[in-house]
């Protein structure tokens, strides 16, 4: 059975609310942690919209992308965590602004 | 159905950004993977919305929740000379994007309504396994090849250097 109807542009437009969302957590947090959980945010908003351009053109395409977007992110998940990690152990902060060293 | 799904992501993930408390954040993020496993479910997604709970709100949040809890951060404090101007430069450029995605998506109306018919055969397991073994058989090898790399480099990366000599 078919749901109720939803326009396309709707999870469009969810979508793009999702990764504004994500960019002002990248932009304006501190901690490392809660920016990578920002950028989580962001793959997932792409995600959605993925998926709903999948389903609305009956093409099974959008939806193997986002299984292979998923198995990035958790290679992307084990190894950015890996680098927080040992950030902290060297420098004792996971504040990205304490963090300078490569800075000129 | 979307309305509930659609306001719950983004209030989940409005709280993620904006929670003091790293282990908050994590639990509303996997808040906002349940809201949009609803998302995909209305989309008739079942496999990608299975695997949504399985990967994310499984494995990464443990693993991110896992790390806060090594590290015992706690909340974060505001840095004396951080915020103010770059902050509100910040969320401006983010407004910015954010209307520019807005015109972009409304100045090109898709005009689609319905889920075609075909929508209900293709999120079914069957049959994204059909295509994942045959059409994607390549990329699906090269992503287990890639996860093994993740898995090498960050045990190297957060492995504790033993002092030689």
């Amino acid at each position: 059975m078919l749901p109720t109807s939803i326009p396309l542009d709707y999870y469009l437009i969810l979508s793009a609310c999702l990764f504004v969302i994500g960019v002002v957590g990248v932009i304006t947090r501190r901690n490392a942690i809660i920016i990578f959980m920002s950028i989580e945010l962001m793959l997932n908003a792409v995600n959605l919209s993925m998926v709903a351009f999948s389903a609305f053109s009956g093409d099974i395409a959008g939806q193997m992308f986002v299984f292979f977007i998923m198995a990035v992110a958790a290679a992307e998940a084990a190894v950015g965590l890996a680098i927080v990690l040992a950030l902290f152990r060297n420098k004792q902060t996971i504040y990205v602004d304490e963090i300078n060293i490569m800075k000129w | 159905m979307f309305t509930v799904f659609a306001i719950g992501a983004v209030a989940s993930a409005v709280f993620t950004i904006t929670r003091k408390n790293p282990v908050a954040s994590a639990m509303s993020l996997v808040g906002h993977f349940f809201m949009l496993t609803g998302l995909y479910l209305t989309l008739q997604a079942q496999f990608v919305a299975a695997v949504q709970v399985l990967v994310y709100a499984g494995a990464i949040m443990v693993l991110v929740i896992f790390v806060i809890m090594l590290l015992n951060v706690g909340t974060e404090q505001q840095h004396p000379q951080s915020g103010g101007l770059r902050t509100t430069l910040g969320v401006m450029m983010a407004g910015l994007l954010a209307v520019l995605m807005g015109t972009a998506i409304l100045a090109r109306p898709t005009g689609r309504v319905d889920l075609p018919p075909e929508s209900l055969t293709i999120g079914t397991t069957e049959a994204i396994g059909q295509s994942l073994f045959t059409t994607y058989l390549f990329p699906f090898e090269a992503v287990s090849l890639l996860l093994l790399a993740a898995l090498i480099g960050s045990v190297i990366l957060a492995k504790r250097h033993v002092q030689e000599g």
